[in-house]
């Protein structure tokens, strides 16, 4: 409002300067903008969840017993090299997912420096103003889910499974397995937990990031959003409190 | 009425503020905040010492210069409202009411309450404007605007300026502001000739400003005295990508 042209001059404002930018030079500058930043997020964001939702109709499958789990688990191996192109590109995916979220959050600090000494929040839910914090903790439970299940470091009984019969890999017993001991479950239904936080708000906001939202759709999705996060919880979940109530019994003795 | 006031006073940019506690007596429960701020400040002056300073100019809510974080909230808890429309009816006698400016790095203090907001006018002359033909109004009938197009521009033009969503935004991101003012033109068929540069030009202008990112979490909406739907940051993220599309395909 006051003194409105102080530093005009002293800002320069690239698009204004070289219209005619190359594309490349185009591609990436919406790439380093606010909105740019934000769109790969969301972008990232919408194939993370797609996996995450592939991937809990995969686990569920230990309800209808171990040759649905273990044939599933087989069919997966059996793609071989293309197995490794959509890890490749769910890696990448995490990979820009965060380093674009990182940047984000470390300009939001920047943009105030001098914090309220008392501030309210009216609108903004506990989910999205702790998205980096959900994020976070959820990546830790990632790399260590990957030990457990996908490299089988952390339990050694895991090398002591023989294959079942049908001579594939017994996925269903190591989950069982896995599952029976307390703090692993209680540390994946913490992971979980965290992860549906992470998508009650993710799952609508990936929406309006990319611009497909508007006035009437705003509070749909939000609803959508955080129902859709929380039968993602239940259904993780569902799985690890089978095991710990025995209702899902290892189909090898070790 | 009686007030505890907890005010940020800073003397200039350089030196460090902090908050001054203030006894507010005898105030007329249909003051306006304003007007409070006034009388305590007339005491003030009565005593020989400094009076707070602070912004305002219409105080009827239309004008966008007032800028008081009223108890942690922009323009203070009578929402949707500027904080010349709060009136001190709306807190409990005797109460404890902080008084802060709007905080962002691109609103660098001057004094006491007072930010400079200069940088959401450098966004506007980024692009926040139509090139017209001065001269003599043209027959109102020569440019046709749908009325439901008209209604959607009037909404975004409604925003007054005072950048309530960056004070209020967890990130102080300027992306409300930014989106009404590139979407009410966008709507409007003078705007089509700039609209491609324009709002490419003012995401610019916000970034190099040094606002922070929208993060959804909607601060913004539940604060603006115009009553902007945060649902306009979706039209301008979408008008940002289709213009990014746009320049690169050379257009």
């Amino acid at each position: 409002m006051l003194d409105s042209t102080r530093s005009t001059s002293n800002l320069s404002y690239p698009a204004a300067e070289g219209w005619n930018l190359k594309p490349v030079t185009a591609f990436s500058s919406f790439c380093r903008s606010s909105i740019g930043k934000k769109f790969i997020v969301a972008a990232t964001g919408v194939v993370l969840i797609l996996f995450v939702v592939g991937h809990l109709l995969g686990n569920l499958q230990i309800f209808l017993g171990p040759d649905w789990v273990n044939g599933y688990a087989e069919h997966l191996r059996e793609l071989g090299p293309l197995l490794w192109v959509i890890r490749a590109f769910l890696l990448v995916n995490v990979l820009l997912h965060i380093y674009f979220t990182i940047s984000l959050a470390i300009e939001n600090r920047r943009a105030r420096p001098v914090s309220y000494k008392k501030k309210d929040y009216i609108k903004a839910t506990f989910a999205s103003r702790y998205m980096a914090m959900s994020g976070l903790i959820v990546l830790a439970f990632i790399l260590y889910h990957l030990a457990h299940f996908t490299v089988r470091v952390t339990d050694p009984r895991f090398l002591l499974l023989k294959a079942d019969p049908l001579n594939r890999y017994d996925v269903y017993s190591m989950m069982v397995y896995g599952f029976q001991n307390i703090f692993v479950s209680g540390f994946y239904i913490l992971g979980m937990f965290l992860l549906a936080l992470h998508l009650s708000h993710g799952t609508s906001s990936f929406f309006q990031s990319l611009g497909l939202n508007d006035k009437k759709l705003t509070p749909r999705l939000a609803t959508a959003g955080r129902v859709f996060a929380w039968l993602i919880f239940i259904g993780y979940t569902s799985i690890p409190v089978a095991v710990l109530l025995h209702l899902v019994k290892p189909a090898q003795q070790l | 009425m009686n007030f505890k006031l907890k005010v940020w006073r800073q003397k200039d940019p350089k030196t460090k503020g902090k908050l001054v506690a203030y006894e507010a007596t005898d105030v007329s429960p249909n003051m306006s905040f304003l007007e409070m701020l006034d009388v305590v400040n007339e005491r003030l002056v009565a005593r020989g010492e400094e009076p707070i300073a602070f912004d305002s100019d219409c105080r009827e809510g239309i004008c966008g210069t007032c800028s008081l974080t009223i108890n942690g909230e922009a323009h203070g808890p009578d929402h949707p409202g500027a904080a010349c429309e709060v009136y001190m009816r709306r807190f409990k006698d005797s109460a404890t009411i902080v008084v802060e400016p709007f905080r962002a790095k691109p609103f660098p203090l001057i004094k006491d309450l007072v930010v400079d907001r200069g940088a959401l006018d450098r966004i506007v002359q980024a692009g926040g404007f139509i090139s017209a033909r001065a001269g003599s109004a043209p027959e109102a009938n020569s440019t046709l605007v749908p009325k439901h197009e008209a209604d959607r521009a009037m909404e975004a033009a409604a925003c007054i300026g005072c950048g309530a969503c960056a004070a209020a935004c967890p990130n102080a991101s300027a992306m409300l502001f930014t989106a009404a003012k590139v979407s009410h033109l966008a709507f409007l068929p003078q705007g089509q000739p700039e609209r491609t540069s324009r709002v490419l030009k003012m995401v610019t202008a916000m970034d190099a400003e040094g606002f922070g990112n929208c993060t959804n979490t909607y601060e913004c909406e539940a604060v603006c005295p115009a009553q902007i739907s945060a649902s306009l940051i979706a039209k301008l993220n979408r008008e940002y990508a289709i213009a990014s599309l746009r320049r690169n395909a050379g257009e």
